[in-house]
């Protein structure tokens, strides 16, 4: 029973050296095999396969790294053997691309929260806001606040007569106060003399 | 136009994907281009206590092909290697891969010899060292002893006339350096 179990040891490992054999084994994993190219040079039966195995064997006995291993044969069949390309510039894009591509949708659904943030805080105002332009409507003498009370008109008998409905009607009238707010607040931003006259007579 | 940005990039993908397609995997580009042919020492297939050497032909353009008595597609191509050798325009040198002698010697005798001489890799060493990973590839060296093609598969009658002919052709203007 022993005899036929080291018997079959040897047949898998032909020089009997197990440290030796797992080196090669190691290290063919991660060449590809020419012939069947979805495997490995350890997994392949193609018979270049068993050769080259063969090769890495000798090589490693006479002493050889794994990395002047791995030059023999990419010197030979080029990196196309190398199933862990080197880092080179032909290879950047296969090494960072995947990251970049994170990086850019990541940015990419930074920018869509960010503007969907900014759409959902346009939809409400505060109620200071709110009294705020309900003033500027009612009280204030600028022909562009005009054109506003003009539009709110055609909010209302849009919604009147049954242009729009109500849920458009009241995210159209908070649309609207916002950009009245917004003009009006830029405007007030640089202190002009033409601002301070109007106050005064205001 | 809200759709026109994924649609461009779904369609340049698509085109990338499609290029890829059509590309054949089993092509590996060789990196011994334009390198030195690998140095060997061999018995020759007709007399095996001759050994030839690719030194003896510094100064010529030939060709190296690789073949083997069991390979199917080099019966395919033998033809084309018979009309190439009677026709004299470039030398054409085999390396027999792996094979048996008697065998080859056998196919040689029955398709015709258009081979000026052959060589007998039999356990493949030499071919690791030029890269063949399949039988028949044939390689192109100039007369600096610099391989300047390959073919991967059986010559065909287009590979010869639009790519290795012309090459020959352009090799032997060139002073041997």
């Amino acid at each position: 029973m022993r005899s036929l179990l080291l018997f079959l040891v040897l047949l898998s490992n032909p020089s009997g050296d197990s440290d030796l054999e797992h080196r090669v084994m190691t290290l063919s994993q991660q060449f590809r095999c020419l012939v069947c190219q979805n495997e490995t040079i350890a997994d392949s039966h193609a018979d270049l396969a068993a050769d080259l195995r063969q090769q890495i064997r000798e090589q490693m006995i006479a002493g050889r790294t794994d990395a002047e291993i791995t030059t023999f044969l990419s010197d030979r069949y080029g990196d196309f053997v190398l199933y862990r390309p080197r880092v080179s510039p032909r290879t950047y894009a296969l090494w960072f691309g995947p990251f970049a591509m994170l990086a850019a949708g990541l940015f990419a659904l930074y920018l869509f929260l960010k503007s969907r943030l900014w759409t959902l805080n346009r939809r409400t105002l505060s109620a200071d806001e709110n009294r705020k332009a309900d003033a500027i409507l009612q009280f204030s003498s600028n022909p562009n606040v005009a054109v506003y009370r003009d539009q709110f008109a055609e909010i209302e008998s849009d919604f009147r007569i049954g242009v729009i409905v109500q849920e458009e009607y009241e995210r159209d009238r908070v649309d609207l106060k916002r950009r009245l707010l917004e003009e009006e607040i830029s405007k007030q931003a640089p202190k002009t003399p033409e601002r301070l006259l109007n106050n005064s007579r205001g | 136009m809200k759709f026109a940005v994924p649609l461009v990039l779904f369609a340049a993908l698509a085109g990338l994907l499609a290029a890829g397609l059509r590309r054949d995997p089993h092509l590996v580009p060789s990196p011994l281009i334009d390198k030195p042919a690998p140095a060997f020492h061999l018995a020759r297939l007709d007399e095996p206590s001759r050994a030839f050497s690719p030194q003896e032909l510094l100064g010529k353009v030939w060709l190296l092909n690789t073949w083997a008595s069991w390979c199917v597609s080099c019966r395919q191509e033998h033809p084309l290697l018979m009309a190439l050798s009677k026709a004299e325009v470039v030398p054409i040198y085999g390396l027999n891969y792996k094979d048996n002698r008697a065998d080859a010697l056998e196919w040689l005798s029955q398709m015709g010899n258009p081979y000026v001489l052959n060589v007998q890799d039999i356990n493949g060493r030499v071919g690791i060292d030029y890269g063949v990973y399949g039988v028949p590839e044939t390689y192109l060296i100039d007369k600096a002893g610099v391989i300047r093609y390959k073919q991967i598969g059986p010559l065909t009658l287009e590979s010869l006339e639009k790519t290795i002919l012309p090459i020959v052709g352009n090799l032997n203007d060139e002073l041997a350096k």
